[in-house]
């Protein structure tokens, strides 16, 4: 049984099933990502963990304790809102130390936590400051020294970065895992940012219109989505229009080139149309070994990025996207001009109707 | 439980509010013997003092009016545009009102604009009227200036300003035919507010001994029984359609806006 | 003539910028601060003009003590009831999980009532808790009770409070309505999350931030029950000894023999809603500190 166990979980508002039948466990320690759009129900999970919604139905059960039908504040979880969760008319050591004042500890080993947990955000200054005196960054490690002081069972956090500007969110969003790990504190983590999602997490759960996709490590879920929504919504696809000529030996063809899958069989039958995805990465511009896809295509766009150049092709009817890694001796095609791209059969997903 | 708590608390309040409100209508209706009949309505329609005070505060009111926007609406204008240093004195200045009560203010003019001063005001019965106006300007000042300066938050004061300077037009037009209309609402809202307070107002009218309906409805309330009642009535429906006007142009101004 | 420096031209603007709140300037000295500092000098001159403090000393007397004492009482009743009923009302419309639909009819109800002050109040209290009134009537009809027997009088102290809520709640529910929708919903989660039960959260978090407000609103609910005149007088008429009922007459008619007196009466009240006012401003830098 896994440390945090979400058993059927259902809810809905009125006539609105936000949350259908969902079902999760997380190891202890283990940090898992919700993703997905906003209204996909993510949002309503996390809630339903931190007491805030009671479930339609479904149990949640916290170290083999259920506690479905608690309140929040016998929970004992940390959580980390999108913001403006600070008390305003507190120090930065009272927000600290505000669950271990109501949960009745001395003033000494209050104290004491307070510096620990300021030390381990890295603002040991910044005790004796209000929230409006500190920036959005900061402000965010306060809340997450604020939630970690009591020692909650989990960490829930809801969107914490998304508040924050690009660079202050990478910093911290490495930062948080970094604590984590340290920790070792179970955590959910609450994200409309696949990338975010991808960097941080143990594992990620991709959740649309209420349901779970598909759950998996990062690495899994980017490389081999289940859904059609997974596949669109993890990352950038390139997809074409395929004909299936064999489905015994997973045999297509794209615009009059074959594609022999190396997986074998597939479900479609002889003659269906199927969409097969590539990844920006997987399609190589120009002929390479090992790819042998080779199509005739024409370079629409070429945005330069640094280390990597963003190259837009028109191949068989639909764009391309494609990345390739800048080569100082190698300059990117001139827009307009005829050029091949190739990839790997073993690079194509194919995607479920 | 906490709903029932709520619930209570509401119920209980709306209770305190709509007894009065019931038995001063009860009451007014009550001057027949044995039967309810509109006699007491009656009576206050056909005496003409009621209509002679209730012009004369109608009057005043609308006076105050005029002169509160005339005063407000440019100076709340300046200090947004040109002296946002003298914004701290000028607000605290307009909040005075709720600090000195009105019959310490109202003494003041009697001993300061008495005849044999540098301007005897109260000499004059039109003279008082003024004196009467201007204190009825200050009691409405923390209102009216509160919903001009509102109002002038939810405009670009500066780049109107410029935009209009920029086709040529002076001051006087910038003002009248810019800002005024961008703040109409905020200043009817402070109109109706203003029309609201002065309508009945008491003290200073009675001390400044003129014939306003305040005072008027006070020596009713001293020598009958049945008009007084009936006259809160009227006094509580004149409020009643003061703050629904209000609220009626908050809302077609936001009407207005969406269509925008 | 034409190298004038530049540089004395930002010199001369500055005044022509103030000329234009002169209008205001000129209305407020004449008929807000002249006014009130004629009465303020008056307290301290003879009635020749000399400089005096016998004026406040001849205030120390038992009617006027006492009236200053009632009204202060009086004041501090309604202020601390006018709060704490609309407090009441006001956290059951936005927290109490009632319909959405009674918000906007209560703002507007508030709107009227508490500008349904003065001699109509008074009537319509007289009509309702009066001698003859509909409640009273009611009770000692249907249920036997007998208000006046119970020591209840619509024309006394108490009954003065009763009428004076009648505006001081609504005061309350349209000032604090919005500082209550202020309050953030991540603050009672954040602190329902850290263990804190309701009771907690309001005692730690939620009363510090609106203490600012209370103690604001309890400032001019205070001033607005010790300056109204109209209410008390057209319940009670002259005969109730509080303040302002007594200045009224001492304008109208001298009453206290010496009309430096009534300057000084004045001037009290002034002194009283500006301590007011004044431990209302130092409160709340006080407990604003967090707002700097």
């Amino acid at each position: 049984m896994a440390f945090l166990d979400l058993t059927n979980l259902e809810k809905t508002f009125g006539a609105n099933r936000v949350v259908k039948d969902f079902n999760l466990g997380i190891d202890k320690g283990e940090f898992v990502s919700l993703l997905g759009p906003s209204g996909c129900g993510k949002t309503t999970v996390l809630r339903m963990v931190a007491g805030f919604e009671t479930p339609t139905s479904g149990s949640i059960r916290i170290d083999g304790q259920d506690v479905t039908d608690q309140r929040t504040n016998q929970r004992a979880i940390g959580m980390m809102f999108q913001a403006y969760a600070l008390f305003p008319n507190m120090t930065v050591a009272d927000n600290v130390a505000f669950g271990l004042k109501v949960k009745g500890i001395s003033r000494a080993e209050r104290e004491a936590r307070v510096a620990e947990m300021l030390r381990l955000i890295g603002l040991p200054d910044l005790a004796t400051r209000f929230p409006f005196q500190l920036s959005g960054g900061q402000q965010q490690r306060v809340a997450l020294a604020r939630a970690l002081a009591p020692r909650p069972r989990v960490l829930l956090l809801d969107e914490p970065l998304s508040a924050l500007d690009a660079k202050v969110r990478v910093s911290l969003r490495n930062e948080i895992r970094v604590i984590q790990r340290e920790l070792g504190i179970t955590t959910i983590f609450v994200t409309h940012d696949q990338e975010e999602a991808m960097s941080i997490s143990d594992r990620i759960v991709v959740m649309n219109g209420g349901i779970a996709e598909q759950a998996g490590a990062p690495f899994e879920i980017y490389n081999n989505p289940r859904t059609r929504f997974v596949a669109g919504f993890v990352g950038t696809l390139n997809m074409f229009t395929a004909t299936v000529e064999s489905q015994q030996d997973g045999l297509l063809t794209v615009a009059g080139q074959r594609v022999l899958l190396p997986k074998g069989p597939i479900t479609a039958r002889d003659g269906d149309t199927v969409t097969l995805a590539l990844r920006p990465e997987a399609i190589r511009l120009g002929r390479a070994e090992g790819r042998e896809v080779v199509m005739p295509a024409t370079i629409d766009e070429v945005h330069f990025l640094g280390s990597v150049i963003r190259v837009r092709a028109r191949v068989a009817g639909t764009v391309v996207a494609l990345d390739t890694f800048n080569r100082p001796d190698q300059p990117p095609p001139p827009v307009g001009s005829a050029a091949e791209i190739s990839f790997a059969a073993s690079d194509v997903i194919l995607l479920p109707e | 439980m906490t709903r029932i708590v709520a619930w209570a608390a509401v119920l209980l309040g709306c209770l305190y509010f709509l007894l009065p409100l019931a038995g001063m209508t009860e009451f007014s209706l009550k001057m027949r013997r044995g039967v309810y009949s509109f006699d007491a309505y009656v009576k206050v329609f056909e005496d003409p003092t009621f209509w002679a005070t209730f012009g004369y505060s109608l009057t005043l009111a609308a006076a105050t009016i005029v002169f509160g926007v005339l005063l407000v609406v440019p100076t709340a204008y300046w200090v947004r545009l040109k002296l946002p240093q003298a914004r701290p004195v000028v607000e605290f200045i307009t909040l005075l009102p709720l600090v000195i009560p009105a019959i310490v203010i109202v003494f003041g003019y009697i001993r300061l604009y008495n005849t044999s001063s540098f301007l005897p005001l109260t000499g004059s019965a039109f003279g008082t009227d003024i004196l009467l106006t201007m204190g009825y300007a200050t009691l409405a000042l923390p209102y009216m200036y509160r919903a001009v300066d509102t109002g002038l938050r939810t405009i670009d004061v500066a780049t109107l300003t410029e935009a209009a300077q920029s086709l040529g037009a002076g001051w006087f037009t910038i003002l009248a035919r810019i800002i005024l209309p961008n703040v109409l609402v905020a200043v009817l809202s402070g109109a109706f507010l203003t029309l609201a307070i002065v309508i009945g107002e008491f003290t200073m009218a009675a001390l400044l001994n003129r014939p306003a309906f305040g005072p008027f409805m006070q020596l009713l309330g001293a020598n009958r029984a049945y008009e007084p009642p009936a006259l809160a009535v009227i006094a509580f429906t004149i409020t009643w359609v003061c703050m629904g006007l209000i609220q009626l142009v908050t809302r077609f101004s936001k009407h207005e806006r969406a269509k925008a | 003539m034409t190298d004038t420096p530049p540089r004395h031209r930002p010199k001369m603007r500055l005044p022509i910028e103030w000329l234009g709140i002169l209008p205001f300037v000129l209305f407020a000295l004449l008929f807000l601060i002249l006014p009130t500092m004629k009465i303020v000098i008056g307290a301290f001159q003879t009635p020749e003009g000399s400089f005096t403090l016998q004026n406040l000393i001849d205030l120390n007397t038992d009617s006027i003590r006492r009236a200053y004492w009632t009204s202060i009482k009086l004041s501090m009743i309604t202020a601390l009831l006018g709060c704490a009923m609309g407090f009441a009302m006001a956290a059951a419309v936005v927290f109490g999980g009632l319909p959405k639909r009674i918000r906007s009819p209560l703002l507007t109800f508030s709107g009227v009532a508490s500008n349904f002050a003065g001699v109509p109040l008074a009537f319509a209290f007289i009509a309702t808790l009066g001698p003859a009134g509909l409640v009273t009537l009611w009770l000692k009809t249907e249920f036997g009770i007998n208000l006046r027997a119970m020591g209840f009088n619509l024309l006394s102290f108490w009954g003065l409070v009763v009428t004076y809520l009648f505006f001081q709640i609504p005061l309350m529910i349209l000032i604090i309505i919005p500082a209550l929708d202020g309050l953030k919903r991540e603050w009672r989660e954040a602190a329902a999350v850290l263990g804190a039960t309701g009771a907690q959260y309001w005692r730690m978090v939620a009363l510090p931030i609106l203490f600012p407000s209370l103690l604001g609103t309890f400032a001019l609910l205070f001033a607005n029950s010790f300056g109204a005149v109209a209410t008390a007088f057209a319940l009670t008429g002259p005969q109730l000894n509080i303040v302002p009922i007594k200045l009224f007459a001492q304008i109208r008619g001298d009453v206290l023999g010496n009309p430096n007196l009534g300057y000084a009466l004045a001037f009290g009240m002034i002194v009283i809603t500006g301590l007011a006012n004044v431990t209302y401003i130092v409160l709340r830098t006080r407990s604003e500190r967090w707002l700097k």
